[in-house]
């Protein structure tokens, strides 16, 4: 029985994460092309609704290329090591309160780890591996290029994202994740509290799940296709897969950290069953994270890519200091209010 | 000596430089455009009508149930892609002649519209049909039963070039 519980939560949340990431590529497809006074994908189904369907199986059907210089082995496992990062992340995240069914109470998240924090932090920090591995296993200039800026992208990056969060979890005082949402309950989000910390966790989380303004690693105009360059067929698909999916996890991160994550306020006021408001819960925060997603996709549209230098210089220079600075008034502010 | 005006680039003011500001302006930009109309033609369904001035496969104008052409050549001539090949033949009436052959290679036609532009008798046009795919080279050689198209169809063209030339 014990592994049923977990086993189902799985199933549960990479099957949703999938078809997530199936109709994200579908649903970013149609906002840039309305953002461009196109329509976009509406050929395949109702309103293009089949569009996934009919790319999966155009990714599974295409030939697999390695090419001859290759280093095969790690250039078939850096999309694995790319995708398991993005999916085990999510792991930690809980998706909703703790919900009575089947006469037992089932916590919404497949593991209750104490650092559920750290565990975020340093599974993301394992995704640069894919990313460079298969820049460098390509034995290509570009994706060796494109390997190399996303490790660098990334360090640095991870600095501001790991101190940005400081911040939240000194008021939280835990690094659970559940803690963290309990805390911010009655709209009490940290967003509102500590508007810097959110502001350097949202770009951090670009930067680290090399989205437009960051996408360096990609860079389509400089190299070619950047570190998947090399790919084709499902290989390819699955760093697809791997970008959406962190997109997801990103967005689920920064809903359970500062928007509250399953928090839904009223909804404990309205006087219905407790089951049917841990759904709803479940609910708002699969809302939440679709709002974050739909910025990810809106601001990939707006902004254009910084220069190399550029992103050093953010990264360093005014995001480093930034989430440290967060840091000291956020301890002052708590020193005062004698929290 | 007039002096000379530097015409320096402003500095980005604090606030443009906060960063953030300017980016929620840039979202409202690209989010207002969501709810514009869209600018996609629906291709196989919809089809885009050229207007008079646009240079699509050159026809051979039909009047009065026969040729304009007298089969004088020219267009063959000043083809520049060698496309048109025409064969002369005369009528029953004394002095006048008549394209026997007409043939235009679709492959090597580049849509100049210089055949169209040295006619003498606005025999041959460029219409406004673009859609020319063809799945052999047998298909791409356009002899007079492709060519020819009644004047009615053709007339927009005509007055467009009676109007600009």
């Amino acid at each position: 029985m014990d592994i049923i519980e977990p086993l189902a939560k799985i199933v549960f949340v990479v099957l949703v994460n999938l078809t997530t990431v199936a109709y994200l590529v579908y649903i970013e497809r149609r906002m840039s092309a309305f953002m461009q006074n196109r329509i976009g994908p509406n050929r395949v189904g109702p309103a293009g609704l089949f569009q996934p369907v009919a790319d999966i199986v155009k990714l599974f059907l295409k030939e697999d290329i390695v090419p001859t210089a290759a280093n095969k082995f790690v250039h078939s496992l850096a999309p694995l090591i790319s995708l398991t990062v993005a999916m085990t992340t999510f792991a930690v995240i809980p998706f909703g309160n703790v919900i009575h069914l089947f006469g037992r109470d089932i916590k919404l998240m497949i593991a209750d780890v104490n650092v559920g924090i750290l565990y975020i932090l340093a599974l993301s920090s394992l995704g640069v591996y894919g990313i460079t591995l298969s820049g460098w296993s390509s034995n290509n200039k570009y994706s060796l290029l494109g390997g190399l800026r996303s490790s660098a992208q990334m360090i640095s990056y991870e600095l501001s994202m790991g101190l940005s969060i400081i911040g939240v979890l000194m008021i939280a005082g835990t690094l659970r994740l559940d803690k963290i949402v309990e805390s911010q309950a009655h709209g009490m989000w940290y967003f509102w509290r500590t508007p810097i910390s959110f502001i350097t966790f949202v770009v951090a989380s670009f930067a680290e799940t090399n989205r437009l303004p960051f996408d360096l690693p990609e860079a389509e105009p400089e190299l070619v296709g950047g570190y998947h360059t090399e790919y084709s067929g499902m290989k390819f698909g699955l760093f697809f897969l791997a970008e959406y999916a962190n997109m997801i996890t990103a967005s689920a991160i920064i809903t359970t950290l500062y928007l509250g994550g399953w928090q839904c306020p009223l909804v404990g006021h309205i006087g219905i069953s407790p089951l049917v408001v841990a759904l709803l819960q479940v609910v708002a925060f699969m809302l939440k994270v679709g709002v974050v997603l739909l910025f990810f996709i809106v601001v990939r549209w707006t902004i254009p890519r910084f220069r190399y230098d550029q992103l050093m210089n953010i990264g360093w220079k005014i995001m480093l200091p930034l989430s440290i600075a967060n840091i000291l008034v956020t301890g002052l502010v708590m020193l005062i209010n004698g929290i | 000596m007039e002096e000379m005006k530097v015409i320096r680039k402003k500095d980005l003011t604090i606030w443009e430089k906060m960063y953030i500001p300017e980016i929620v302006k840039g979202l409202r930009v690209t989010l207002s455009q969501v709810f514009k109309p869209k600018f996609t033609v629906q291709y196989p369904e919809n089809k885009f009508v050229p207007p008079a001035s646009f240079r699509g496969r050159p026809v051979l104008v039909e009047e009065n149930g026969t040729e304009r052409c007298v089969a004088c050549g020219l267009c063959s001539r000043v083809c520049p892609s060698l496309a048109i090949e025409v064969q002369a033949s005369e009528t029953e009436n004394e002095k006048e002649r008549y394209p026997e052959r007409f043939e235009i290679n679709m492959l090597r036609c580049i849509f100049c519209g210089f055949c169209e532009e040295v006619c003498p008798e606005e025999a041959i046009i460029m219409s406004n049909e673009y859609e020319l795919a063809f799945s052999n080279q047998k298909d791409a050689l356009f002899g007079k039963d492709k060519l020819l198209v009644p004047i009615e169809s053709v007339q927009p063209r005509l007055d467009f070039l009676r109007a600009h030339r």
